[in-house]
């Protein structure tokens, strides 16, 4: 099986995010394969373990990327390529979408194609649908569990965690997947995996590798500002015993027409 | 001049620091509490290769660079002092003295399955009675045909009850001129008959460790497994301290650095007079201290480590990494008690555990008295490096990564 | 602005859910400031309740469609229908959850159409609607506009609009063709869950963390021995506690990713920066310390309730009101204030 996952380079959730003028920063705390994504190398990992073939790590971005590029080849991940393109510096998912749409294609025949849910900084879990869409393949957005593969028979059945339940879908392959924490537990890197991914070269891909003539976002990012935060002094309700304190408590949250 | 670490050694640190973090920090206190070690420590850290980072390959290891395992000792410590402890005793000890003095025949035949882990080493060299004054050490090693027989007692052993063999310094030649020329090495298999195991209980610290005693009562080791030559048995055991030692040092330094983020962490929750303490200046100083020792402690075992990897004997700069980030982190994780307060002083958080475990390092593996009265030889001019017969490999890329 | 906004309602059980009342609320509100006709779609097998709910909330035409290809909800599907309806839109609105996100997703390809996802505050400025949406895990507030393409596809977060609540002469419903799809996947079961109120829908949440395994006054039964089997079952037994009080307020009921990752409560009741964002009015922590992580999942919630033991428990912090107590007593004593309270 030809599986390729695409991976992102993002902030650690950890970090103190500060927003002046406009401008984001984090310190120098040190950006992370996007934590989602780990999830995703693993399960290509674990499939290639299954059926054979190769894991392929793709991600768009900066020269900082390629550790998110190495931290899958830490892991297992057989070849990693890396899109960069000055053209690139105001994409959208539209664009997005797009440039991984061309890579994979470039890759060819490729069987399947995982996304971790969503990117920490974005927080938007749109791409994996949206190159689904481009490439004309099934989209299979929140999976946490892979019951049934049968590369042979180009099928796959996946259980999808959606908000009101679990939903148990057959599709064709190829197919793009993203996939939920439920559905595995990544491996922590390898000796092996180390040496190669501080060894091997990572070839980069500008959108005229891929044949992606121009693009265009379709939407333009304006002001940016620290998400307010509720200076709320926190009233504590002493009372004699605990029954005393659900009694009061009511009577505030009455009071301050909470309820 | 270039004091970035490659990406290699970063991803190691952030391997085993995933791994530390993962298999062992949830459950830490309560094996700490139980003085017990969690059973799937030593399995799990030999799955991943751990406990022979630094060995080539071909005999079994993963063939890493001795930074490398300062690194890996550093981050393991970090969760827990036992960890590092493994390293030390089963790849410090026992994996590199088989490296620097074992015959081609005995390291192709003993380092396999010790690297890999399916054998667990460890280095028996303390006695009751003999501890700084090891060329006192009284256990026996009498010729008998083929063989030694080995009588007496060693003590304060890490992995006693755990290791499946051991380099062990026994006295062979009763009538050498001094003491210290008497000394002979074996590697020892500890389940041979006569030997006893027991397990100390009741330390201060590092009680998620197994530290123990190992008795032997007329065992038979064949002479093949004497490691170097009749009396080269002290200075064998130095140059094994100067490995184990590196290890304590590259430890102790994640030990300041788990007391440093446990402070900083408590001192932005907490608050008294109106905000956190960590506005107050006398935190902030404790805090600046500890973040200061970090530094010098890395900086410390990393030039250790690169003289290691250059083949370059290292034993000054070992004592001085070791003594310094040793008394260091006894300072931070006392420190660190304070800055919690009450609450430092009860094992709901971690500092009380660093603290215990901080003050062992200070004593063992050369307690740090004798790291004084070893860099004063040198300083003055006394104590001189001379060759050994066998010197530590130096790190070469490409041969260690042969298969 | 041109003519046109275009909501898909979501709907459930032949009702339209709270969070497409919402969208409706929304898009009135982006109407009547430009003059815009707001218009909504229905899709699936038995929508006939569902069109003319939304034909009596805001919209001026309602196109419903009715077909065994639509009777299982799957995107790829659904965005073909929706994006040959959008001609003239300046904007197509969703409510947002995990499977209108992906439509969203797949309907601006199709159209190559700008995308919002999870929308938090809308306007119009210039002629444009400008959309807010958060970003690092809740840290930033980052405001967004559509480049220019026509139109810019939207999902609303659940709670943070109002409901539309006007009144007017109900819309036009107009039943739409629906050509066979040749679809790429089939659903083969969907399993919903037993909660009676969804955690994203919810205006009352209570939650808990690691205290709920810590009731000093309950004895686990004799034939339970190991520890870790003895902390699963007092955890369990906390839960249910918790889903009694759920009951009483009418509330959701979340967790922390503590309890969930131990297995004591299944992962769709995490609520944290891993599980799940929510926007409750009320939100009660029980026994929850107030991890970061946590913290990131209940930023838009409007007033928190904090019960823990630990006094210094960073969750204080974050909450309007706290009580420093045993999780277990509060409970069942909220339990008895809120049913005195209904009574009256």
């Amino acid at each position: 099986m030809k599986i390729v996952v695409c991976v992102k380079q993002t902030v650690d959730t950890a970090a103190e995010i500060a927003v002046e003028q406009g401008v984001i920063s984090w310190g120098d705390t040190p950006l992370v394969l996007n934590p989602w994504d780990e999830f995703a190398v693993e399960e290509g990992l674990r499939l290639r373990e299954a059926h054979g073939g190769s894991v392929t790590a793709l991600t768009v971005g900066a020269e900082s990327a390629q550790d998110a590029l190495r931290s899958a080849l830490a892991m297992g991940a057989d070849n990693a390529v890396r899109i960069s393109d000055s053209g690139l510096e105001f994409a959208d998912s539209l664009v997005i979408s797009t440039v991984l749409a061309a890579a994979i294609h470039k890759l060819d025949e490729v069987d399947l194609v995982l996304f971790g849910r969503e990117a920490v900084d974005s927080n938007a879990g749109v791409l994996s649908a949206q190159v689904a869409r481009r490439l004309g393949w099934p989209s299979l957005a929140l999976t946490a569990a892979i019951p049934v593969l049968t590369p042979a028979d180009k099928s796959i059945e996946v259980e999808r965690m959606l908000d009101r339940g679990r939903q148990r879908v057959r599709s064709s392959l190829p197919a793009v997947i993203s996939v939920v924490k439920e559905i595995n537990e990544p491996r922590y890197a390898s000796f092996m995996g180390i040496r190669k991914a501080s060894r091997v070269e990572i070839p980069i891909w500008s959108l005229a590798d891929l044949g992606v003539d121009s693009v265009q976002p379709g939407v333009a990012w304006l002001e940016m500002s620290a998400a307010p935060q509720s200076d709320v002094a926190c009233e504590f309700i002493e009372a004699v015993d605990e029954a005393a304190a659900a009694q009061t408590l009511v009577a505030r949250l009455r009071e301050e027409k909470v309820i | 001049m270039d004091f970035r670490l490659s990406s290699e050694h970063e991803m190691i640190r952030k391997m085993v620091y995933d791994f530390a973090q993962k298999e062992v920090a949830p459950t830490i206190t309560e094996w700490d509490q139980k003085q017990e070690m969690a059973p799937h420590v030593l399995e799990k850290m030999a799955e991943q290769g751990l406990l022979g980072i630094c060995v080539p390959v071909k005999y079994g290891g993963q063939g890493m660079d001795y930074i490398s395992l300062g690194l890996a000792s550093e981050e393991l410590e970090y969760v827990d002092t036992s960890l590092r402890v493994v390293l030390s005793v089963h790849t410090g000890l026992c994996c590199l003295t088989l490296l620097q003095w074992g015959t081609d025949e005995q390291k192709k035949e003993f380092l396999p399955k010790i690297a890999s882990g399916e054998l667990i080493g460890g280095g028996a060299f303390s006695e009751p009675g003999a501890g700084s004054d090891f060329a006192s050490m009284q256990m026996t090693a009498r010729r008998d045909g083929d063989d030694f027989i080995l009588n007496g007692e060693k003590m304060w052993i890490s992995l006693a009850t755990k290791a499946d063999v051991a380099i062990v310094t026994t006295r062979s030649l009763l009538d050498a001129e001094k003491p210290s020329q008497g000394l002979t090495c074996f590697l020892v298999d500890l389940h041979s008959k006569g030997v006893t195991t027991g397990d100390i209980h009741g330390k201060l610290g590092v009680r998620a460790g197994s530290t123990g005693w190992i008795a032997m009562q007329d065992v038979r080791v064949p002479a093949k497994n004497m490691i170097g030559t009749e009396g080269e048995g002290f200075k064998i055991t130095m140059s094994a301290f100067d490995n184990g030692r590196y290890t304590v040092a590259a430890g102790a330094t994640g030990l300041i650095r788990a007391a440093l983020d446990a402070s900083v962490k408590y001192a932005a929750e907490r608050e008294t007079f109106g905000r956190p303490i960590m506005e107050h200046q006398l935190v902030q100083a404790k805090i600046a201290s500890m973040h200061l020792n970090h530094e010098i402690a890395q900086l410390l075992y990393l030039k250790a480590g690169w003289k290691k990897n250059m083949g370059m004997r290292n034993t000054l700069e070992t004592s001085r990494a070791k003594q310094f980030a040793t008394n260091a982190s006894f300072n931070a994780a006392s420190e660190a008690v304070q800055i919690h307060g009450g609450y430092g002083f009860s094992d709901e958080y971690p500092v009380e555990r660093f603290l215990r475990n901080s003050k062992g390092a200070v004593i063992y593996e050369g307690s740090n008295e004798i790291q004084t009265l070893i860099q004063a030889g040198y300083a003055l001019g006394k104590r001189r490096d001379k060759p050994l017969r066998c010197e530590l490999p130096a790190y070469d890329e490409d041969a260690w990564l042969e298969e | 602005m041109t003519s046109k906004l275009l909501i898909y309602i979501d709907h459930h059980d032949g009702m339209i859910t709270p969070a497409s009342r919402e969208a409706l609320g929304a898009a009135h509100q982006l109407a009547k400031a430009s003059g815009a006709q707001v218009e909504a779609i229905v899709l699936g097998m038995d929508t006939g309740l569902a069109a003319e709910e939304a034909a009596r909330s805001g919209a001026a035409r309602v196109f419903q469609a009715n077909a065994p290809d639509l009777a299982d909800f799957r995107a790829e599907v659904y965005a073909g229908v929706v994006a040959s309806l959008t001609a003239g839109a300046e904007a197509v609105l969703l409510p947002d959850n995990g499977r209108t996100r992906e439509l969203a997703a797949i309907l601006a390809v199709d159209l190559e159409a700008g995308l919002i996802p999870d929308v938090i505050e809308l306007e119009v400025r210039e002629g444009a609607i400008v959309a807010k949406r958060a970003i690092y895990s809740g840290k930033v507030h980052t405001s967004i506009r559509g480049t220019g393409r026509k139109p810019v596809v939207l999902t609303l977060r659940s709670r943070a609009f109002p409901a539309f609540s006007g009144e007017g002469s109900p819309g036009k419903i107009e039943g739409i063709e629906v050509p066979p799809i040749q679809a790429l996947s089939e659903v083969l079961s969907y399993q919903t869950s037993q909660e009676a109120v969804s955690l994203a829908d919810a205006g009352i949440i209570v939650a808990g963390g690691r205290g709920l395994s810590n009731n000093p006054a309950l004895e686990a039964p004799s034939d339970l021995t190991d520890p870790e089997a003895i902390e699963k079952w007092k955890a369990m037994e906390g839960f249910k506690q918790l889903q009694e009080l759920a009951g009483v307020m009418g509330a959701a009921v979340g967790a922390t990713r503590a309890v969930v990752d131990a297995g004591y409560v299944d992962y769709n009741h995490q609520i944290g920066q891993t599980g799940k964002v929510v926007s409750p009015d009320l939100y009660l922590a029980f026994g929850i310390s107030g991890a970061i992580q946590h913290l990131a999942g209940i930023r838009s919630a409007r007033t928190i309730i904090a019960v823990n033991k630990d006094a210094e428990a960073p969750i204080f912090k974050s909450a309007r009101f706290g009580i420093v107590g045993d999780m277990h007593k509060v409970i069942p004593a909220l339990m008895d204030a809120f049913k005195e309270m209904s009574a009256q």
